[in-house]
């Protein structure tokens, strides 16, 4: 019944549209935009149910594909399509939009149609990026997604959100633009911005060296890598507590698809002549950020470094399968690293998500980030507590949650490329629950030293909802991912076989 | 001379917008302090009325006309379109702030039709004396324009400025078109072209007189280091003269450096676009980093100004079909975001405020919530971000950049407009970020409000689906 809907259009454009009438609405009554704007998410994040019930698990083409011709003078297309990789992660887009909605609910206050707006138009724009495939489109999506978090940031931020927004502002566009010129370079050796034209676009060393870094520019800085990362930090300390989830949960994914999608299968020589640089800034993120977060004192600035040490994961599951492509044993570890990228992925947009809420439920109360504000959370809010600890849990990687699964599975590959690289990036565990631990040590158990943390409510309804399906999805994946492994199987295995080809 | 020469058809509407402006004149004597709605009601009248008339014109067999100094082709065509439509805008966005200062005057009007009319020949002609002609018709009516607030010590000196530099560009330029008639004997572009290309004229000759020529041109348009007047002129002018200044007169100027250089010189392109990469990078890097100094919101415009000329330049020393058809498309984006940034200051002026100051700007979203998305709009499109005309028009400028094999020059122009996106995200943080300062806004003629409102919608639009536009650039010059 759904098989001839343009369901990709719709899910770009439906929550745009929602923004805009969001807006129309305005703020004369705030509880009719909430209700709708929940209403918006609600009805994209079932439509978007709609891609996994109809999707093809078997077959590594694009799927839902609409291509119609959009700016025919320069041979650019309105291209959507899913294959395993892109779908999952638009999955999540929806879920967390609609959690996103979910926690703003009384919290904003201000402006509260320009809230909304801001995250449903994001979440088509994010989607839109997933989606793509047309070169031009994608950079169109992942450009303008910069324009509603630069006023989310700025509007609804913390005292420095200046500062913070456009640092995040500049260094994405920075990141971007670069990549913007090697996509204009590419069309004019294949005559198309097609992404799948790109593909098997042949490229000498050269050229792919530095398509490969311009490419890496952007998406470094998007996923972000050490030592490109410091905008991360500054912008999810001050951005709202709905900022900081799209942060984490989604934007920082765009980059991990950008390599996947663009880096990888354009400039597979290049990728694998420059692995070690990428391994090397994956481990020194893994590691070093570790020990960073390990210091902070505020909780977001925690988290957001927690973030980076995570996307090391990605990062190093990604360009790790050309050392184990080369060696005799590896057979198989190439899959295994990407769907552990992948997995991670999925997994870090919950666990970040959970976390960043859970830190604005305390902050909603107490109005403060400090790790030294609070203590002995746990007996005023003995629910909330027992949530935050299986999430802490889950950000370490404790088996049964899905942090445990795309960790496991990335180390487990990277031990068929070295076992040195394995034995660092293991380090993890034990650096992941140092920092985490020893937090949630600090704020939810001990005495409690500030009286107002012993007046804090409990979770009340709305947020024990939010928390609650989070934790449903974290016990899911860690439980249970082969589904999550099975949509993803057939493209990776596709792309694998595609990266395993030089083109030179 | 034979009956057929004489066919004034070509110049219909020329010779219709001379005579309105005429008339308007004339009847603009009898009206009274009170009464120049009038004048302003029938100027509009006029650039309607001269739209028809090329509209109805379009896709006349007759190319070439009076002994081939006027062409009408499709570059003539769009361009008039676009700069009688550009005008228009200017007049009804100028209105109330003209009045409010009481100098909303008849020769505001009648000058602003007299510089349309040049505006017309110069896109229109094909013999270096008819460009020149339109050249100093636009010129003087807009050096004019600028002191139309004589009681202004700053409009006054900007006016001056304006008039001394320009005469000096205008001696260049004439200087430049001197030697090239020298050297190759006619005035006629088709014969230039031919002469050009043959080889028979002397190099050094011809290399002086391109000098030159792109020397007078890119000081007209504001390029550096040609652009010290710019930032004073705009700046010091009215704004509701700096809007018409600053959009309709740079697509004619474009129609004259795409005839001079694109057409009669192209045999010399090398040579030429050499200088252009000259004027090209530094304009890039002078208006996008000397405008992060600035406090004045118009000054700033100013400079924004100046980079985007940078990237128009940039457009025409690809030298090929798609890159002057890129820099028609730029041209056109830039004459409506930039009549939308000024208009925007005129919109949020008062008595007694000139609503220039980038502080000015503060608090803008509490105090209009729709004009403050407005604003949103024109600073995004002209940082080149998408879901706005802005960055389509960077995107074509970069392909026929990277399309003749200028990579570094195209990774430099987005650089340069990374630093320059630093500004317009000021701008906008003091209208999204920071507390107004005073409340409300004041009401505005409906007029006014309409054109900036489709203006900013028609941005936002043709950001979603560029499509015509750009296939309409491209068609004028068989691109694509």
């Amino acid at each position: 019944m759904f098989a001839d809907w343009p369901l990709l259009s719709l899910l770009v454009w439906l929550p745009i549209i929602s923004g805009i009438v969001v807006l129309m609405v305005g703020d004369r009554s705030p509880q009719a935009v909430r209700r709708l704007s929940l209403f918006g998410s609600l009805l994209v994040f079932l439509i978007s149910l709609l891609l996994v019930t109809g999707f093809d698990s078997t077959t590594a083409s694009m799927q839902f594909v609409e291509r119609l011709p959009w700016i025919s003078t320069f041979h650019i297309e309105y291209f959507l399509g899913v294959d395993g990789i892109s779908m999952p992660l638009i999955i999540l887009t929806t879920f967390t939009t609609v959690l996103v909605v979910l926690a703003g609910w009384d919290v904003i206050e201000e402006k509260v149609s320009q809230y909304m707006a801001a995250f449903l138009i994001m979440e088509g724009m994010m989607i839109g990026t997933f989606a793509a495939l047309d070169a031009i489109q994608f950079y169109f999506f992942f450009e303008g997604m910069l324009i509603p978090m630069y006023l989310v940031i700025g509007i609804w931020g913390g005292p420095r959100r200046v500062y913070a927004t456009l640092k995040f502002f500049l260094y994405t566009f920075l990141g971007s633009v670069f990549m913007l010129v090697a996509l204009i370079y590419m069309y004019f050796q294949s005559g198309s911005f097609s992404v799948l034209d790109m593909h098997a676009l042949p490229l000498n060393m050269t050229e792919q060296t530095l398509i490969f870094l311009a490419f890496l520019i952007a998406f470094a800085v998007k996923i972000p890598m050490w030592p490109v990362h410091t905008w991360l930090p500054d912008a999810h300390v001050e951005a709202p507590t709905g900022g900081s989830v799209i942060l984490a949960a989604i934007m920082l994914k765009i980059g991990g698809y950008g390599f996947m999608r663009f880096s990888l299968p354009i400039t597979p020589d290049a990728s694998h002549a420059l692995d070690w640089m990428i391994i090397f800034m994956s481990l020194v993120a893994i590691v070093y950020i570790g020990f960073v977060a390990l210091a902070q004192s505020d909780m977001k600035k925690l988290v957001a470094y927690s973030s980076i040490s995570h996307m090391g994961f990605v990062t190093l599951g990604m360009f790790v399968v050309f050392m184990i492509m080369a060696n005799p044993v590896g057979e198989g570890g190439a899959a295994l690293a990407l769907e552990g990228a992948m997995i991670q992925m999925v997994s870090h947009g919950f666990i970040s998500a959970a976390m960043f809420l859970a830190i604005g439920v305390m902050y909603d109360r107490l109005h403060s980030r400090e790790i030294s504000a609070y203590g002995g959370v746990a007996s005023s809010m003995p629910m909330f507590a027992a949530f935050v600890v299986l999430f802490a849990m889950a950000n370490v990687g404790l088996p049964g949650t899905s942090g445990f699964v795309g960790e496991f599975m990335v180390i487990l590959a990277s031990y068929k490329a070295n076992f040195w690289i394995a034995f660092i990036a293991a380090l993890t565990l034990i650096i992941g629950a140092a920092y985490t631990l020893w937090m949630v040590k600090r704020v939810i158990f001990g005495e409690i030293r500030h009286q107002e943390v012993a007046r804090m409510p409990d979770l009340n309804g709305r947020e024990f909802v939010i928390m609650a399906s989070l934790a449903f999805f974290v016990l899911l994946v860690g439980v249970w991912p082969d589904p999550l492994a099975h949509v993803m199987h057939a493209s990776i295995d596709n792309l694998v076989h595609h990266i395993a080809q030089s083109k030179l | 001379m034979t009956l057929d020469a004489l066919n004034l058809m070509p110049v219909l509407p020329e010779i219709i917008l001379l005579t309105l402006a005429c008339a308007i004149l004339l009847i603009d004597v009898f009206m009274r302090e009170g009464q120049r709605d009038v004048t302003y009601g029938l100027t509009q009248l006029a650039l309607v009325v001269t739209s028809v008339a090329v509209l109805s014109g379009m896709g006349m067999d007759q190319r070439l006309s009076f002994e081939g100094s006027v062409i009408n082709d499709g570059l003539s065509d769009v361009m008039k379109l676009f700069i009688l439509l550009i005008t228009a805008m200017a007049f009804a966005l100028s209105r109330d702030y003209m009045k409010e200062r009481g100098i909303q005057k008849g020769e505001y009007y009648l000058l602003g039709l007299f510089g349309v009319l040049g505006m017309m020949v110069m896109v229109s002609s094909y013999s270096l004396l008819l460009i020149y002609l339109g050249l100093e018709l636009m010129s003087l009516a807009m050096y004019a324009m600028v002191a139309v607030h004589r009681d202004d010590i700053r409009a006054s000196e900007a006016a001056m400025k304006y008039f001394v530099l320009g005469a000096l560009a205008s001696g260049l330029l004439l200087y430049g078109m001197s030697m090239l008639y020298g050297v190759t004997g006619s005035l006629d572009i088709p014969a230039i072209r031919q002469a050009v290309m043959a080889g028979t004229a002397s190099d050094t000759a011809l290399l002086f007189a391109a000098v030159f020529i792109v020397a007078g041109l890119v000081f007209k348009v504001g390029a550096a280091p040609f652009h010290m007047w710019l930032p004073d002129v705009y700046d010091g002018a009215p704004t509701g003269v700096t809007l018409y200044l600053s959009a309709a007169p740079k697509i004619a100027a474009l129609a004259i450096i795409l005839r001079l250089l694109g057409d009669a010189m192209i045999g010399m392109l090398p040579d030429w676009q050499t200088l252009l990469i000259v004027f090209a990078v530094a304009s890039l890097f002078v208006g996008n980093v000397v405008a992060i100094a600035q406090t004045s919101f118009k000054r700033m415009l100013a400079y924004s100004t100046i980079s985007h000329v940078g990237f128009i330049l940039l457009g025409v020393l690809a030298g090929t079909k798609a890159g002057f058809a890129s820099a028609l498309f730029y041209t056109i984006t830039y004459a409506l975001m930039t009549v939308g940034g000024f208009g925007l200051i005129a919109y949020l002026a008062s008595k007694g405020l000139e609503a220039d100051k980038l502080d000015d700007l503060k608090g803008l979203n509490d105090r209009s919530p729709w004009m403050a998305f407005i604003l949103l709009i024109l600073m995004f499109s002209m940082a080149g971000i998408p879901f706005t005309l802005g960055f389509w028009a960077k995107l074509a400028v970069l392909q026929a950049v990277v399309e003749i094999d200028m990579v570094w020059l195209a990774v430099y122009a987005v650089v340069m407009s990374v630093i320059g996106a630093f500004y317009y995200l000021r701008a906008l943080k003091m209208a999204y970020f920071d507390k107004p300062i005073v409340k409300g806004l004041q009401p505005r003629s409906w007029d006014a409000r309409m054109v900036l409102n489709v203006n900013g919608l028609a941005i936002l639009a043709l950001g979603l689906y560029p499509t015509s536009l750009i296939a309409l650039c491209a068609t004028v010059f068989n691109a694509g």
